[in-house]
């Protein structure tokens, strides 16, 4: 019986993360409240 | 931390720190929460067996849920702890890289929106248009301050950057002519209401914009509410034909159709229907007003269940429409659960103020559209750079640790402390934070989530790909 399913990263982001090629949040659609969490990560070697 | 609700028949356990989302059944779901408070094993098996004994479950099935628990602990996906609070302090030390700019290209506009922050584009101030040489000064700033990035990131704004068409087209120009010489990537972006969108900008924009913002807020009658011109006539009629020549022509390149909700239509899931099904636009945003709370128009406390509902039932539509073979994007609904933003952006936010700033049309910096007017948030101008270094210092450590009232949200990675303009005027402080946004965003994370167990769902009926089953 499953009980539990886990649908898929962040502590290995810290370590391969923060390179900046990924679009400003606020020009993605928005412009009035944040959409970080809509993103994807460009970074392809990550 | 962790974060349990149950949506649309299913349980979801967010675990904070990890970033991992969990499906569980019932008796998971409730052990969970009996750890989260507290209770000993032995009292919670014993709760559990007595709730659950009409379903069957057994001493066994409540050692096996346990035991995948502990998978979950020892794995670093449940009750994880926060590992990164340390690393936000470091964010004072960051390089002063700019990588985005909002180029105000025209602080006027050929509509007359009475909710518009910007006042009609005229930023509290004087009408004016950026012309080519401060604009290509702009660039040129934005070259030399970027170090090592690649992708530089320039979106057309005002007011109505197409009141000033012909400068945006030299700039793109401009840009496209050192982009090899500099070894830069340039990402131009337009924000239009739709007025001035002739053929000749259309072709323009789907050849050069990698992203266009198109404002309707859906229904004629909602629409023509507020997003009239100088003679109050409603604009629907004018611009939903060019949005749709627009998109049409534009093939497989991102655009939203960006609209405003307010007080006077919060049902706004007919608008974002009326978008999709009698319009034919499938990538969609909706956005609630963000206004003095003593304006009509603006959102109430009494607003935010009939909001919250809107939302279940966009997002179970969309999960319709999925399954139909007919999807349609909301832009707040996309959640990549495996590569979404890495750490350091979903503590450090949008960056307003440090990577990203606004440039007027006279070539003064500000820390986004939204501070723009405000003398106080002047950060400097293109040619000196940034001269107020205090200002660019603290937005530097305007991220989600060092707002208080974020300390015991569930969501805080995934707002990154929210806006700090919005933050700033609803409490004075770029520090604070946006109360009901935060409700809002809550909301909109919680239906976004569900929607991907979904999808999970979805594709294990399929025989796809499943998840991590235990």
């Amino acid at each position: 019986m499953k009980h539990i399913i886990t649908l898929n990263d962040m502590a290995k982001s810290a370590v391969t993360g923060g390179c900046g090629e990924c679009q400003t949040s606020c020009q993605s659609a928005c412009k009035t409240s944040c959409g970080i969490a809509n993103q994807t990560c460009e970074n392809k070697n990550r | 931390m962790i974060h349990q609700y149950k949506l649309n028949g299913y349980n979801i356990i967010l675990d904070t720190y990890s970033g991992s989302v969990h499906v569980t059944d019932d008796v998971a779901y409730d052990a969970v929460e009996g750890l989260d408070a507290g209770k000993p094993r032995s009292e919670i098996a014993a709760q559990l067996l007595d709730k659950y004994k009409d379903r069957g479950v057994t001493s066994k099935d409540i050692r096996d849920t346990f035991s995948d628990i502990d998978e979950l602990i020892s794995q670093g996906k449940l009750f994880s702890e926060d590992i990164f609070k340390d690393k936000a302090f470091d964010l004072k030390n960051r390089s002063n890289v700019v990588k985005a700019l909002c180029l105000l290209v025209a602080h006027t506009c050929n509509l007359n929106c009475s909710y518009c922050f910007a006042s009609q584009g005229k930023f509290h101030g004087q009408q004016g248009l950026m012309d080519f040489e401060t604009g290509k000064r702009a660039l040129d700033f934005l070259v030399e301050n970027s170090g090592l990035r690649k992708n530089l990131e320039v979106d057309f704004f005002g007011g109505e950057p197409l009141v000033n068409f012909e400068v945006c087209k030299q700039l793109v120009a401009y840009a496209r002519s050192i982009e090899k010489e500099k070894n830069k990537n340039f990402r131009f972006t337009l924000t239009t209401n739709g007025v001035n969108l002739t053929d000749e900008v259309i072709e323009w924009a789907n050849r050069e914009c990698y992203n266009v913002v198109l404002s309707l807020d859906g229904r004629k009658e909602v629409n023509d509410r507020f997003r009239v011109d100088k003679n109050g006539n409603g604009s629907y009629d004018r611009i939903v034909p060019n949005f749709q020549r627009l998109v049409k022509a534009r093939g497989e390149k991102g655009y939203y159709m960006r609209g405003t909700f307010t007080h006077y239509n919060t049902d706004f899931t007919k608008d974002i229907f009326h978008m999709a099904d009698d319009l034919g636009f499938d990538q969609l945003s909706m956005e609630p007003v963000v206004t003095d709370p003593s304006n009509p128009s603006a959102l109430t406390e009494e607003d935010l269940p009939v909001i919250y509902h809107q939302y279940e039932i966009l997002a179970k539509d969309m999960i319709r429409r999925e399954k139909e073979g007919k999807p349609i994007t909301f832009y707040h609904y996309m959640i990549n659960l495996t590569e979404g933003p890495c750490i350091y952006k979903r503590i450090s936010g949008c960056g307003s103020g440090t990577e990203y700033m606004a440039v007027t049309a006279w070539g003064d910096l500000y820390p986004c559209h939204q501070f723009v007017g405000d003398e106080q948030y002047r950060l400097g101008n293109i040619w000196d750079g940034v001269t107020n270094t205090d200002l660019r210092d603290e937005f530097k450590l305007c991220n989600v640790y060092a707002r208080h009232d974020c300390d015991g949200c569930w969501a805080r990675l995934y707002c990154s402390g929210g806006c700090a303009a919005n933050a700033y005027h609803a409490t004075g402080d770029i520090h604070g934070t946006y109360a009901y946004g935060c409700d809002v965003f809550r909301k909109r994370i919680e239906c976004a989530i569900m929607i991907k167990a979904a999808e999970a769902a979805m594709q294990a009926e399929n025989g796809q790909a499943e998840p991590e089953n235990r």
